[in-house]
């Protein structure tokens, strides 16, 4: 009789219990903010729909860096300048939709345009007046930098803290870059003051549940999307490579290529993300590309557990949920609770919430424990 | 690129399966291959010993691509100049080679660790269909025949012993269909027992492959009674059978009377 061969299946049946549960739970946001009666418990506040959206953004963005820091072994310091690449594509095309409804009511030209005596439109905004161009952008910019520059890294074998470096120092470029106010980005203000969105008003209860749903839909479809890659063959290759890359070359596959495949999906999803974000915070500056920003990603990724993708949305929810808590109640301390933070999932609990949480069930197995591989999430 | 002449090679004679013509790798100045020239023919099973730091290592790493020669060619079969190739190319031509350190994947199960040697289309979006057919499976069903290890084939490979990290990864080169078979060290850290069994799998391989072992252990590489070449400071210093080579006065001064 032959035996049974391990299969792959997308996610096991208690997985997608949790998925659609979660689904639920995201999706009754809106439905409490709409419709339940503002005096009940149940409420959901106007305020607290586009905060949820906004974290949905953030656990893509999470998704996008364990997916090649998990699974890869690259350990990206730069993922916030595609995120913010993709949020300025969706501001280019948001400041367009302004019209003639800005302070200095030019129907062409965006305010601090205007402002900065420009006559006419730099070549690089044209277009964008239109949805679905932007849309493509969204993809394309963060896509191609990422591209370009795993290239040029992965083909010469460059990894570990030296490609971190170059990742930092690419967002750092880019922030110093945007801060200026001859690129035509804003410069220090950055993009804002937006009206409509596909011509529904941006503040509209009804725009922003439409956001929101979006967020939602798009961190379902980042995370079905990351699952089926780290469940396929690639996915092996990926952690065989973050094991020992060099072993990978040698039966013959090449390393450089699956690398470079999944750091350019990863920096794709990232834009999406900062596209999802930009119009539910109704800003973005150049402070988006801050080297600290995607710093703090791989915190949210290390805290809730490097390597599952469960882990990493759950560590972008519960430290953004923390931040956002904080930055009310003691907004001095966030900093050094983000460095607590670090220390502790360095040193305490390195395989996050999740290995925390497994770690804990195989105790209580204990008695009846085998040596059975952890089946991802 | 033409291939030099060989030398002692009788014209139609068919083409060695290896042959490194003239080969020398300095690093900052210290020469760890001396304009070293080696041939070996198809179907050869051959030893290679030397003291540590003899350049055996760095041999392998140029027949595999890891290192570039600053002179000298390596051929394979035939006119592949193996010293423009990267690794992937190379081991996809059919040369597969086994660690000095065992290195398999720790966190893949046994069994996915096969998977990913037996040959199938490499490149990276065929790789994200990956669809394991059921001639690979049969193929993953050999090997653990062959290798053994069968009753731990979903345990993760870090899981193992160091000597069954070793047949793993010898495994993993039979997997991926390699023709020339490079063993690095192959029986370092094992058990008398271990040693004998890997000695027996080696003959048996090396009935339909041509393999290249470096090793150590004199009493394996006699086990094994091949021919043997002594490498000394980056290049051959002997060629012969175990006892010939044992019975050099200047092998005996470099290695064997140390
Ligand atoms: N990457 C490297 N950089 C500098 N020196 C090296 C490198 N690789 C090997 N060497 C040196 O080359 C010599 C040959 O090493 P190696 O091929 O590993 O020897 P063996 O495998 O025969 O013990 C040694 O002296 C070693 O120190
Ligand atoms: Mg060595």
């Amino acid at each position: 009789m032959r035996e049974r061969y391990p299969t792959y299946p997308l996610l096991s049946a208690v997985g997608w219990l949790g998925f659609a549960g979660v689904g639920v739970l995201l999706l009754l946001v809106p439905i409490a903010n709409l419709f339940v009666p503002p005096g009940s418990a149940l409420h959901m506040p106007d305020y607290l729909v586009p905060l949820i959206g906004k974290y949905c953004t953030y656990a893509m963005l999470a998704l996008a860096l364990d997916l090649i820091w998990g699974y890869a072994g690259i350990l990206s310091l730069g993922h916030g300048a595609f995120f913010a690449l993709g949020g300025y594509c969706m501001g280019m095309y948001l400041m367009r939709q302004i019209g003639a409804r800005g302070v200095y009511g030019n129907a062409e030209l965006p305010d601090f345009m205007v402002f900065l005596n420009w006559k006419e439109l730099p070549w690089y905004w044209q277009g964008f007046d239109m949805f679905w161009f932007a849309a493509i952008m969204v993809v394309l910019v963060p896509g191609i930098l990422a591209f370009v520059l795993g290239w040029l890294t992965f083909r010469s074998r460059v990894t570990g803290v030296y490609l971190s470096i170059i990742t930092q120092a690419m967002t750092f470029a880019l922030l110093l870059a945007f801060f200026r106010n001859d690129m035509g980005f804003g410069g220090n203000n950055g993009l804002t003051d937006f009206k409509e969105i596909l011509g529904f008003n941006v503040q509209a209860p009804e725009t922003r549940i439409g956001l929101y749903l979006a967020s939602v839909i798009g961190l379902a479809a980042t995370f079905l999307l990351c699952r089926w890659i780290v469940t396929s063959k690639l996915g092996r290759v990926c952690l065989a490579i973050r094991d020992a890359e060099s072993r990978v070359r040698f039966l013959g596959y090449s390393a450089t290529g699956a690398k470079l495949f999944v750091f350019t999906l990863s920096a794709v999803l990232a834009g999406i993300a900062g596209a999802l974000y930009v119009p539910q915070v109704g800003i973005i500056n150049p402070s988006e590309f801050s080297p600290a920003n995607s710093i703090e990603v791989a915190i949210w990724v290390a805290v809730g557990g490097r390597g599952t993708l469960v882990g990493a949305v759950l560590g972008a929810f519960v430290v953004n949920w923390g931040k956002t808590w904080l930055t009310g109640a003691a907004p001095d301390a966030w900093l050094f609770v983000l460095g607590g933070l670090f220390v502790a999932v360095t040193l305490i609990f390195p395989k996050g919430i999740v290995g925390l949480a497994q770690q804990i069930r195989l105790r209580r197995e204990a008695p009846r424990a085998v040596a059975k591989p952890a089946e991802g999430d | 690129m033409v291939r030099p002449e060989m030398p002692g090679r009788l014209p139609g004679e068919p083409d060695p399966h290896l042959y490194l013509s003239g080969v020398t790798v300095s690093f900052d100045g210290f020469r760890a291959l001396n304009s070293l020239s080696l041939i070996i023919e198809k179907g050869e099973l051959r030893t290679i010993i030397g003291p540590n730091g003899a350049g055996k290592t760095t041999m392998m790493d140029v027949i595999t691509g890891k290192t570039r020669p600053d002179q000298g060619e390596v051929f394979y079969d035939g006119d592949h100049d193996l010293s423009k190739l990267d690794e992937a190319t190379i081991a996809n031509l059919g040369i597969g080679r086994k660690f000095q350190r065992p290195t398999v994947f720790e966190n893949l199960t046994v069994y996915e660790n096969l998977e990913l040697a037996v040959k199938a289309d490499r490149s990276t979006f065929a790789t994200l269909r990956g669809l394991v057919t059921g001639e690979m499976r049969d193929t993953i069903d050999r090997l653990f025949e062959t290798i053994g290890l069968s009753d731990r084939r979903h345990e993760l490979a870090g899981a193992l012993s160091h000597g069954q990290k070793q047949w793993l990864e010898i495994g993993m080169l039979l997997g991926q269909d390699a023709q020339l078979l490079l063993l690095d060290e192959p029986v370092a850290g094992m058990t008398d027992h271990e040693t004998a069994a890997t000695a027996e799998l080696i003959l048996r391989l090396a009935q339909e492959r041509t393999l290249v072992v470096v090793e150590h252990d004199m009493e394996f590489v006699r086990n094994l009674g091949a021919k043997v070449t002594v490498l000394h400071e980056g290049s051959v210093l002997a060629e012969g059978s175990i006892d010939q080579v044992q019975a050099n006065q200047r092998v005996i001064e470099v290695y064997l009377g140390r």
